[in-house]
């Protein structure tokens, strides 16, 4: 649904994104997980026509973003990292307006409003302008906005950014339906846990970069699926294995309080980089 | 074309809120009635008749340049450099041409419509014009060349200090300069050959003209069409840079 081959962008003599090479299948979950600036956002932007590639190719749909954007922006939603509802409007306005855009017919528009805001948990808010909802009813508004038109191939930047616990556990729950519904989804996340539990493949980058690409339990066993630490020794590298009976044995020769515990994506991304995602 | 969403939207904002529509949109045109019509130029006459039947058709054609240009291009910025409202049309499958018609239509209704508010205010103070059919026409493309001058400033501004600037030395000096408070051909021979550069002249001066009863000149009814051919094709070329 989605591949891009050595795509590229560069803002002056800065290259945001550098060959980047992945491919999406259909009913996918596929996640560019990385910290801020690592290039995430430019290349869901150059998926999403918002920017043009400097150099390689992309496609979405079977369309070239570059060369046939109007197929493409048939074919996806997109929900902005940014809150960019129309605060002057209600819920229901909103999703109305872009079934507009996406020249829905009046009924299916009515039709397809109430069953999204009902999936979203926004019924009762429905009458409700923009700029009186919370910030986790706004981002669950803004997905309910990118499949209104019922797109192939959904894009989600930091869906959930800036939430709290429990409105991101929502917003998990929703993303966890609509993949069982079978629905393609791209989404950016800077947040491990995320990107383990909804991803079925993580592309990890780093300065413009890929530098790792599988699922999560793949790359997790690429460096050992369980970590033993050192409880409060910084100074003590981190030691990974295989199993728990193999990390406790080592633990033995450790002289200090251990710490046995799973490996996550973060441990992956500090042994490929020597830095900590949220750094 | 799939202009319409983008006009719905916008006029379902107004008719949201219709009083601070129609208080925008009447304050500045009022402002200069009061100043330039009621206050300094009464018991003045030129060409034979009131200072405020002068004046009248400048300010129609000044209250449908300010109604249609200024909130179109402030929107459209404020959606490209703040809100990122913009981005939601510029993934849905809406051409540039329909976003730059869209909004440019909005800004006709808006200049439009100040413009007959003020037409009534003016009738409401004993004002008389000779009205035709083609003085609306001549408001109305008054009004959609400068909502596309509009688009395409936004288009072009970077920054809020962009369209701080552009409004500064354009469009208040073409305010006040482009023959709406006086007859250009008071000026100074090089001065009025400027003037005559400015699209809002010669709106002012069809308006004028035949308000005065006079037929409308023909150079000027095809400047004007020009400049909005221009205009509008200018902003619709930007949009399409963006998309």
């Amino acid at each position: 649904m989605i591949e891009t081959i050595n795509l590229s962008r560069n803002f002056g003599s800065l290259a945001a994104v550098k060959s980047v090479n992945f491919a999406v299948n259909k009913g996918e979950v596929f996640g560019l997980l990385g910290p801020n600036g690592a290039g995430k956002t430019t290349t869901i932007r150059m998926l999403t026509t918002l920017l043009s590639p400097t150099s390689g190719t992309a496609t979405v749909s079977g369309h070239n973003v570059a060369g046939d954007p109007l197929s493409v922006k048939k074919a996806i939603g997109v929900v902005p990292q940014m809150l960019n509802l129309d605060i002057d409007l209600t819920a229901a306005e909103n999703l109305e307006y872009h079934g507009r855009l996406h020249r829905m017919k009046p009924a299916d528009r009515t039709a397809r409003t109430e069953e999204l805001l009902h999936f979203v948990g926004l019924w009762d808010r429905r009458d409700t302008h923009v700029e009186h909802l919370s910030g986790g009813m706004r981002r669950r508004l803004l997905i309910a906005r990118g499949l209104m038109h019922r797109p192939a191939v959904v894009f989600m930047d930091e869906p959930t950014v800036g939430l709290d616990p429990q409105a991101r556990r929502m917003i998990w729950g929703l993303i966890e339906t609509l993949k069982r519904s079978g629905i393609t989804i791209l989404l950016t996340t800077h947040y491990i846990e995320e990107a383990d539990v909804l991803c079925d493949r993580v592309a990890i980058m780093r300065a413009g970069s890929i530098i790792a690409m599988d699922t999560p339990q793949a790359l997790k066993a690429g460096v050992g699926r369980v970590v033993l630490e050192c409880l409060g020794r910084h100074d003590i590298p981190r030691q990974f294995f295989q199993t728990r009976e193999e990390a406790l044995d080592a633990g033995r020769s450790v002289g200090c309080d251990l710490v046995v515990r799973d490996s996550t994506l973060e441990d992956v991304f500090i042994q490929l980089t020597g830095e900590r995602i949220d750094a | 074309m799939n202009f319409y969403p983008i006009f719905w939207k916008d006029l379902l904002l107004i008719r949201k809120k219709p009083w601070r529509f129609l208080a925008s949109s009447m304050v500045m045109p009022l402002l200069y009635l009061v100043t330039f019509g009621w206050g300094l130029g009464r018991g003045m006459n030129v060409n034979g008749g009131t200072y405020l039947e002068f004046v009248l058709p400048g300010i129609l054609a000044l209250s449908a340049m300010n109604n249609s240009f200024g909130p179109v291009s402030t929107s459209l910025n404020i959606s490209k450099l703040y809100t990122k409202t913009i981005e939601e049309v510029l993934v849905s499958p809406v051409g540039p041409w329909s976003i730059a018609l869209g909004r440019a239509l909005t800004g006709l209704v808006r200049g439009l419509f100040s413009a007959l508010m003020l037409l009534l205010v003016g009738a409401a103070s004993g004002v008389h014009l000779n009205l035709s059919p083609f003085f609306f026409v001549v408001l109305a493309l008054t009004a959609f060349c400068f909502a596309s001058m509009g688009v395409a400033a936004a288009m072009i501004a970077h920054s809020h200090e962009d369209m701080a600037n552009f409004n500064s030395f354009f469009i208040i000096p073409m305010s006040f300069l482009a023959g709406t408070f006086f007859s250009p051909d008071k000026l100074p021979q090089p001065l009025e050959s400027l003037i005559l550069v400015y699209p809002l002249t010669h709106s002012s001066l069809l308006l004028r003209e035949m308000a005065a009863g006079r037929e409308p000149t023909l150079g000027s009814t095809i400047i004007l069409f020009a400049y909005t051919v221009m205009f509008f094709y200018l902003a619709g070329r930007l949009v399409k840079r963006t998309v």
